[in-house]
């Protein structure tokens, strides 16, 4: 690798490029080449995002002992196929996939408002900056851009994007996700703008035709003034007319497996996720359908969406496993926070639970991070953290090492200041350390 | 227009034109382009008169070989062949000369005025002085050209086709299209327009990161959306900002203070010198903003007893620096040594001593709202920073440039483009009391910015000289309004907070919404601006693959192609197919279709064709028959109605629909 492409603010500093100059010209050299120097083990990511926040105690982090007040309707807990790891009752199949994945019990950040919090565990960055910064699939989208040959685009959401922050933040549209829409579960996949209903490829041949035909300021115009939009035609038709569109057609997936991810939403998804992980997407997000703000009824909807996370992400981590396919793609999922281990039982909640920053679980599995580990540990009502805290710079800090992104690497900062992927460790960025016990 | 047209050798009408304009040159190429128009015109009858005419073209070059549109394959003649052509020539010429009713208009020529411009004010000498240094010719663009941009650029939507035809049809005369720019201007849609582009820069968003809340965003963009409606000096625009107290609810500008996600004194400092001066703080000398941080260090934020309401307030005593009251902020300039600003507090004592970032001293007396010191300082006639940051910033959403470029990061090593240029801009501004809408009516009653797009120099420069008008996509929400405007149909902006504010009624434009949280996937998808920093490229209008993806295939515009009332009107079997496809291109592109587009059109699909009769349902006739029939007919109502969809779907997805031209 050359040597220029590693220029850093630092470096450039030695290099006795000095004053706000260089500042600029790292920038640019960072923006013009956006590469990462370090080995890399997960190829591709699959992020599982549960929208308004997962409770942590009816689920990853159970405690049995703690009684009805936090427990609620969810008294036991099951055991896995790893000794000495519990999970919540609601997930027989994940128990029986332990040994692929490890769970951080110890996860925090302390913030309960859903923009924030989403933002910081999704960025790693605190909200009071000038500037939006963007997630990781978009960072991931940015340095893997380069190399990505795909006909499908690097960074795919599965099927509504979260709508509450920029997820390209000051990096443009250039790095949005991709969101599928449609329903993977329906009878025919529609992705949005890929596959239409009800125009045949020779229609859609004809139309491009008469396109091409009726476009006179194009004709007119010097060709390299519509050059990028050009290109971007082209890419389009490669998925409309190609053979791109094939990696959403889940039809062609064994009834049998289909079934055992789950016939809901989430469930394909998870199959979704999986092909176009096969193909070299390098970054996919489920945002859960639905979402996990459970101030109200919380029992019940806990009851109806928990077996299909269970079902659906122990099919995928088998799936991928049995095709060779989880040493490159790492798994991770979880919520925005965690929610209030101790029920909400008075009107008007009357038995639901609240959001809580303070201590929650994730789920990380593949792509170098070894499975039947727990990292870290709540205290005996799962309200705050006991050992080893995770916090949000050092669960992304691990996902980008494993994706080959240095965190200290530059982004192109709006302002053209200094823009790190992940902001060093301050007063406001706390930080306990990278995930090494299971990297 | 020699030889930059790259083309696609397959499908293009103007083949003839791409392969024998170099030509032109030669005595032999003079002769013949009396005649060159000419096959041209007969081209859409068949391949074999295509290729024919162009053998004969090829035979009077003496040239032994040709390639031929149709398969793209290079056709060697033999001696014999072209001796026969050269003959034909002769007959062909004859042939021509009677066709020459047939008229076919070349691209540009749509799109073009063919006489050079005279400057019509001092602009325009400006601007043509320099381009006459480059040896670059000025093409002023058409009238249909014209009115889709004037109407684009100042009131954010198409013309109808009504207002389109009003206009083409009008005779000539000079004043013709400035009568048009000063009816647009008072247009209600005028301060919608630029309420929204206001409403980026000012940064009127409910939630994250800016949080106002939706009912302060409303207040804070309607008292923005008023001013323009008002025309009220820009002076007065900003000073009222700067200097407001209040509630957040009742008292629109002062959200001006809350709309910023730092709300340190360094971080309001910072965020003013990118508002009002154009300036980017962080390339200045640290102590150059902690001296403009005093004027801001009194700014104070208290809560009320409603739900979400908050005071701004001049706080001397630092009352509102307890933190559960203040908002949240951090230090913007991490690399500064200096710390905290120092409170400029009447306990304090005397007048602190402070600069303006023009370096000039001032003592701060402790019994005035410092703020209102540095407003008074921004806005005198003298300040060098503000006129020239919004005379800037007008020419730049005019022409899609600045003559200082980006024109959100004035500083000394970026200098202006045309510095006599701008500084005539500035007093002009400045000496009609900073009235905005005489600045618009200055610019685009200029040549300068009538110029066509489509003549391009190819000189590197000619950009920053303002050569030719730049191709622009339209905006998103410009776009999702058109779209909607032709279809007839509506899109559904929601917000995520559930409050009465953010309930958007059916058929609002997606211009006039005020709250950046209010939108659509649509509108995200496309670049709108996310409102976060005030700056101009928070706006992004680039094409992405997913965004022509979304455009050519997706189920959110099939679906208004399909069931918008408008479109079932506009190609009513009522009507001729002729009308029908000069009603769609007024509509839609705002001209009248080239014959050579109507026979385009009209061959797409059979659409030009009567309808083929069709079997009636007669008495006697079996339910299966009856049946047969009826669905034969259905049939062939989706084939007609598909084929008008297919037509308007190819001109919603071309360039010159998609951007400013």
């Amino acid at each position: 690798m050359n040597t220029m492409m590693n220029i850093t603010r630092r470096n450039a500093l030695k290099y006795g490029l000095c004053g706000a100059g260089s500042v600029l010209l790292a920038r640019k050299l960072q923006a013009a080449l956006p590469v990462s120097s370090l080995p890399v083990k997960a190829k591709s990511v699959i992020q599982i995002f549960l929208w308004g926040g997962m409770s942590h105690n009816d689920t990853w982090d159970p405690k049995p002992d703690s009684g009805r007040a936090y427990m609620g309707e969810f008294s036991k807990a099951i055991p896995t196929n790893v000794n000495g790891i519990q999970i919540g009752q609601l997930f027989p199949e994940l128990a029986r996939q332990a040994d692929k994945y490890s769970l951080i019990r110890s996860m925090t950040h302390g913030i309960n408002g859903h923009e924030t919090a989403a933002y910081y565990m999704q960025t790693g960055h605190s909200s009071n900056e000038r500037i939006t910064y963007p997630s990781i699939g978009a960072v991931f989208s940015y340095f893997k851009n380069p190399g990505y040959k795909g006909l499908v685009p690097p960074y795919v959401v599965l099927t509504q994007p979260q709508g509450r922050f920029s997820e390209e933040g000051f990096l443009g549209p250039k790095y949005k996700p991709f969101a599928t829409g449609g329903d993977p579960n329906a009878a025919r996949f529609e992705v949005e703008g890929v596959v239409a209903k009800g125009i045949s490829d020779d229609r859609q041949a004809a139309r491009r035709d008469l396109l091409r035909k009726t476009d006179l300021l194009g004709q007119a115009m010097d060709s390299a003034v519509l050059k990028d939009a050009r290109i971007a035609e082209d890419q389009a038709y490669e998925l409309i007319l190609g053979p791109g569109k094939e990696v959403f057609n889940l039809s062609n997936e064994d009834d049998k497996l289909r079934d055992r991810y789950g016939r809901n939403t989430f469930g394909q998804e998870c199959l979704a996720a999986r092909r176009m992980v096969e193909t070299g997407v390098p970054y996919v997000v489920i945002n859960y359908p639905g979402g996990w703000d459970t101030h109200k009824e919380h029992f019940p909807r806990m009851r109806k969406q928990c077996p299909d996370l269970d079902k659906g992400l122990a099919a995928l981590l088998e799936d991928l496993a049995a095709r060779g396919l989880l040493e490159s793609t790492l798994v991770w999922c979880c919520g925005e926070f965690g929610r209030g281990p101790k029920v909400d039982w008075q009107p008007p909640w009357n038995g639901g639970r609240n959001h809580y920053g303070a201590v929650f679980s994730v789920l990380v599995a593949g792509g170098g991070f070894r499975g039947g580990a727990v990292v870290g540990s709540s205290d005996e009502k799962a309200e705050a953290v006991l050992e080893r805290p995770v916090y949000p710079v050092d669960l992304l800090g691990s996902i980008y090492r494993l994706g080959g992104i240095d965190p200290a690497s530059l982004l192109p900062h709006p302002l053209g200041l200094e823009a790190r992927v992940l902001p060093e460790i301050s007063d406001t960025i706390k930080s306990g350390g990278l995930l090494t016990e299971i990297m | 227009m020699n030889g930059r047209r790259q083309i696609d050798r397959l499908s293009n009408p103007w083949l003839h034109t791409c392969i024998l304009s170099p030509i032109k040159k030669t005595k032999v190429g003079r002769m013949m382009q009396l005649l060159y128009h000419r096959p041209i015109c007969i081209n859409s009858h068949g391949c074999n008169k295509n290729r024919n005419s162009a053998f004969f073209m090829s035979a009077f070059l003496s040239e032994q070989e040709y390639t031929d549109p149709v398969s793209c394959r290079l056709v060697f003649f033999t001696e014999g062949e072209t001796k026969m052509m050269k003959h034909g020539v002769v007959v062909f010429a004859t042939l021509c000369t009677v066709l020459s009713t047939v008229t076919a208009k070349e691209p540009s020529a749509v799109l073009e005025l063919s006489s050079s411009p005279e400057p019509a004010g001092r602009i325009d000498q400006l601007v043509f002085k320099r381009l006459e240094k480059m040896k670059i010719q000025p093409v002023l663009c058409s009238d249909e050209v014209f009115i889709r941009r004037v109407y684009l650029d100042v009131i954010g939507k198409l013309p109808t086709a009504k207002e389109a035809l009003r206009f083409l049809d009008k005779p000539e005369s000079p004043t013709k299209r400035s009568e048009l720019i000063d009816e647009l201007l008072e247009r209600d849609e005028f301060a919608d327009y630029w309420a929204m582009k206001w409403g980026d820069v000012l940064r009127i968003k409910a939630e994250f990161p800016i949080n106002l809340w939706p009912n302060a965003a409303q207040a804070y963009h309607h008292w923005v959306r008023k001013s323009i409606a008002d025309n009220k000096p820009y002076d007065r625009f900003v000073r009222e900002m700067l200097t407001a107290s209040g509630s957040n609810f009742r008292i629109g500008p002062v959200n001006y203070y809350r709309a910023m996600q730092n709300k340190t004194p360094k971080g309001i400092a910072a965020t003013t010198a990118l508002t009002f001066m154009g300036a980017r703080a962080e390339s200045w000398p640290t102590n150059q903003l902690d001296n403009m941080a005093l004027f801001f260090s009194q700014v104070g934020y208290k809560p009320t007893s409603e739900w979400k309401e908050e005071s701004v307030f001049w706080d001397p005593l630092g009352t509102a620096a307890d933190k559960a009251n203040s908002a949240p902020g951090k230090d913007v300039i991490t690399t500064s040594t200096t710390g905290a600003v120092a409170q400029v507090s009447a306990t304090s004592g005397g007048p602190v001593a402070t600069a303006f970032p023009d370096g000039k001293n001032i003592l701060l007396s402790p019994d005035r709202d410092p703020r209102e010191v540095f407003a008074d300082w921004l806005i005198a006639p003298e300040n060098p920073w503000f006129s020239r940051c919004i005379v800037n910033r007008v020419w730049a959403w005019l022409l899609g440039r600045g003559i200082i470029h980006e024109p959100d990061d004035i500083r000394k090593d970026n200098p202006p483009s045309n510095p006599e240029l701008l500084a005539w801009l500035e007093k002009e501004f400045s000496g009609h009391q900073y009235d905005l809408k005489y600045l618009y009516r200055l610019i685009l009653n200029s040549k300068t910015y009538q110029l066509s797009s489509v003549s391009s120099s190819g000189n590197p420069d000619a950009a920053a000289q303002f050569a030719s008008y730049p191709l622009r996509r339209l905006e998103a929400e410009v776009l999702i309004d058109a779209i909607n405007d032709i279809t007839g149909s509506f899109d559904l902006y929601t917000s995520a907070i559930p409050e009465p504010f953010t309930y958007i009624p059916k058929g609002q434009s997606a211009v006039s919404i005020a709250d950046g949280s209010i939108t659509s996937p649509f509108l995200a998808l496309f670049g709108r601006s996310a409102r976060a920093t005030g700056m101009l490229d928070e706006r992004d209008n680039n094409t992405t693959p997913p965004q022509r993806l979304h455009m050519l295939n997706s189920g959110h515009i099939q679906k208004k192609l399909e069931n918008g009332p408008k479109i079932k009107e506009l190609t009513s079997e009522k009507l001729s197919p002729d009308k029908i496809v000069e009603n769609l291109y007024l509509t839609i592109l705002s001209r009248r279709p080239t014959e050579e587009e109507k026979k385009t059109v009209l061959a797409y699909g059979n659409s030009g064709t009567p309808k083929k009769p069709l079997p009636v349902i007669k008495s006697g006739i079996t339910e299966k028959q009856k049946q047969a029939i009826q669905q034969q007919r259905k049939t062939a109502d989706q084939e007609r109605q598909n084929n008008w969809i297919d037509i308007v779907w190819a001109l919603i997805n071309s360039p010159e629909f998609l951007y400013r031209h």
